[in-house]
């Protein structure tokens, strides 16, 4: 971390890389606020889950009603018929307070980030897949990469593959809103105003088992993002989405 | 975080930064003023998920104020319905339940201008409304069923409330099971004292002779036994002013998620 104290003033070369950063400010608060309220979400999500650990399709769903799948856990409800004999506490007070809490906060960073996204042309000049990307050759030579557990070469610290862009754009254009939409789908008052948004669904229960499964994809990507981020140098990652600064030549290790 | 203030710090980036910090101070003042005065505030809008809170009754307000939850067509109906644990019965209600309910009340006070109290077949005598709603309980589970009852509306107007009226309190035979809901609520077409289910009299399973029907809510605020309503204009005097027994348990008051 030392080393970025001792930039040479003089090697243009560098200093013309080390004067932008590799993450924008905005982009850097608007991730650490996500990864945050994910968080929340998550262990939130989870509390609530465990009150009724039974997944349904349709509009209604309940202990009479069969389910499309269980979770293979006990449950924070003494009538919920789980083959366990105990009963976790409930902790779905908090859970509901956050879990909701956490949801206003992550969609109001994201519209700010993609507000922002638009308007500094982000997402189309570092996330949109260059036309060269996509051709069939590029793409399975990024995935051979991927699946070698290739380390990157330098150059790519400051732009992303064409696996990574595809993968951002998915989470932030078809996971997200997906997640966003089929959440408010569960809730009673928000349907009675726009009551096309659960029935397109297939109902209320399909929204919840929907809403589920999109944040294990969700999840997915979290453990996949973690663990790229250790292949390609953690420390090196991690300060450029704190503090901006890539990591230069001379910092190899 | 060094390159958010660079050095080359200009005068008037830092004159439009000022303004934006004072615009964006007042806004916020502004809007709490303006969530104030148009009753956007719930009651537990105190403690570290306030703000959460605060947003999603004032959204949910302003987008849903005479909104009607879906209605169901009647092949859509749960069979059977599924009835939550409740407590066992207090004495007070096996007596009245070995009465055939004949002697139930529901009494009405408060900021009324005529605090009255009803029996079973005076809320009957109004003219019966159904629904056919779900209800959906905060665990993830629900069910539809067909309700029938009449209109909280037609029996506050009866009692004729006063303007000033902000909530309507109410109260479950139950001892320490009470919830509150904003007059919006309150006079929603599809608020039911719900006496009847699917055909038949309301089940005691669920929440029979009466319940308090609010389909817009989740299961919680649908308060079972019920016996008594009163309509003020501040929650403080109840309890510990959150309003409800689920709020000082730690659930949120407005359930509309």
């Amino acid at each position: 971390m030392g080393n970025s104290a001792c930039i040479p003033v003089s090697a243009s070369a560098v200093s013309a890389t080390t004067a932008t950063s590799r993450h924008s400010a905005l982009v850097r608060i608007t991730h650490w606020i996500t990864t945050l309220c994910f968080f929340a979400l998550l262990v939130s999500g989870v509390e609530i889950v465990i009150s009724h650990p039974r997944f349904y399709w349709g509009e209604t769903g309940n202990d009479l009603t069969r389910p499309l799948f269980k979770l293979p856990m006990p449950a924070s409800r003494k009538l919920v018929p789980t083959g366990y004999t105990y009963v976790l506490p409930d902790q779905n007070g908090w859970s509901r307070y956050l879990h909701f809490q956490a949801a206003w906060v992550v969609v109001i960073t994201g519209l700010l980030y993609l507000i922002s996204g638009l308007s500094t042309r982000h997402f189309r000049k570092n996330l949109l897949p260059r036309g060269a990307d996509l051709s069939w050759r590029e793409f399975s030579s990024a995935m051979a990469k991927h699946l070698r557990f290739e380390r990157p070469r330098e150059a790519e610290a400051w732009s992303y593959n064409v696996l990574q862009r595809i993968a951002y754009l998915f989470v932030i254009f078809i996971l997200f809103p997906l997640v966003i939409w089929t959440g408010l789908a569960m809730s009673p008052a928000f349907v009675s105003a726009f009551p096309a948004t659960v029935d397109v669904l297939g109902g209320q229960q399909s929204a919840r088992t929907l809403h589920f499964f999109l944040s294990l994809a969700l999840l997915l990507f979290l453990l996949v993002h973690v663990v790229m981020v250790c292949l390609a140098g953690f420390k090196s990652r991690m300060r450029a989405m704190i503090t901006g600064r890539a990591a230069t030549h001379l910092e190899r290790t | 975080m060094s390159d958010l203030l660079p050095s080359k710090l200009s005068r008037r980036k830092l004159i439009t930064t000022g303004i934006a910090a004072a615009a964006g101070v007042s806004g916020l003042g502004a809007a709490a003023y303006i969530a104030q005065r148009y009753g956007l505030v719930p009651p537990d809008d105190g403690g570290i998920y306030g703000l959460g809170e605060t947003l999603t009754y004032a959204a949910q307000r302003l987008l849903t104020k005479h909104s009607f939850a879906r209605e169901f067509s009647r092949s859509q109906i749960s069979k059977p319905p599924f009835a939550n644990e409740i407590e066992p019965p207090s004495d007070e209600f096996k007596r009245l339940q070995a009465g055939g309910f004949t002697e139930w009340r529901l009494s009405v006070n408060g900021m009324v201008a005529r605090p009255a109290s009803f029996s079973l077949d005076q809320l009957k005598s109004f003219p019966p409304h159904t629904q056919i709603t779900m209800l959906q309980c905060e665990e993830g589970w629900s069910y539809i069923a067909e309700w029938v009852g009449v209109p909280l509306s037609q029996v506050l107007d009866v009692a004729g409330v006063l303007p000033q009226a902000r909530y309507v309190v109410y109260f479950s035979i139950e001892p320490d099971t009470w919830e509150s809901i904003d007059m919006a609520d309150a006079l929603h077409p599809q608020t039911f004292l719900t006496y009847g289910m699917n055909g038949d009299n309301l089940p005691v399973g669920h929440g029979g002779p009466l319940r308090l029907r609010l389909p817009r809510q989740v299961g919680y605020k649908n308060v079972k036994f019920l016996t008594h309503l009163t309509v003020t204009d501040s929650l403080k005097g109840f309890g510990k002013g959150l309003g409800g027994a689920s709020p000082e348990a730690g659930y949120a008051w407005y359930a509309g998620i």
